[in-house]
């Protein structure tokens, strides 16, 4: 039963990657760009996790790990970027 | 792993999977930037908390290993996708992002 399940839903998370690189190269504005590239990394860690379970190892989560905390910093420094025309002032 | 272990991971790696489609679709079809903010900040969170959970659930289950990590990211994506959106919300006001028609006030009147 995992097993369908783990296929269905490997399934759902690509098709929402899909949606998520078509606003990536729609546009129209920076922030959604930003904002697409936010979704992507949490699609990104999503993966991993089902991918770990479909190789029944747990060699990967810490790299679902970093890329939660990286993925946050890139964020908000593109936001920072966007809003005030530099990262650290 | 018995049958109610499996029927429970089970359900909660389709719950997440749907609701990370459904925040997706909100980010791809939403007409404005300040309502595409909602969809992934809170639909996709929840989606991979939720798979999160699974996995927890699955490792648990199958080698009885009960390491945290899962349960560090769910935590951790949970604290930080509000404030990312804070972030990219202030930053569209800042760049004065177009709303759509039928928006009443602009955000930066305030």
């Amino acid at each position: 039963m995992i097993e369908i399940a783990l296929k269905v839903t490997i399934a759902l998370i690509a098709l929402a990657v899909v949606l998520n690189v078509y606003r990536l190269i729609r546009g129209p504005d920076a922030t959604d760009r930003v904002l697409a590239l936010d979704t992507l990394y949490i699609n990104a860690i999503a993966l991993i996790l089902l991918l770990d379970i479909q190789l029944d190892t747990r060699l990967y989560l810490e790299s679902a790990l970093l890329i939660a905390v990286m993925g946050f910093i890139g964020t908000v420094a593109l936001a920072k970027y966007l809003k005030r025309g530099s990262v650290i002032e | 792993m018995t049958l109610a272990i499996e029927l429970g991971i089970s359900i909660l790696l389709i719950i997440g999977g749907v609701f990370a489609l459904i925040g997706a679709i909100g980010l791809a079809r939403l007409p404005d930037f300040y309502t595409r903010l909602h969809g992934p900040t809170k639909a996709t969170t929840i989606g991979v908390g939720s798979i999160a959970l699974a996995s927890f659930a699955y490792f648990a289950g199958a080698n009885a290993s009960y390491d945290l990590i899962e349960l560090l990211i769910m935590v951790f994506l949970f604290m930080t996708a509000p404030i990312s959106a804070n972030f990219l919300a202030k930053a569209a006001m800042h760049l004065k992002v177009k709303t759509t028609d039928n928006t009443r006030g602009q955000p930066w009147d305030q």
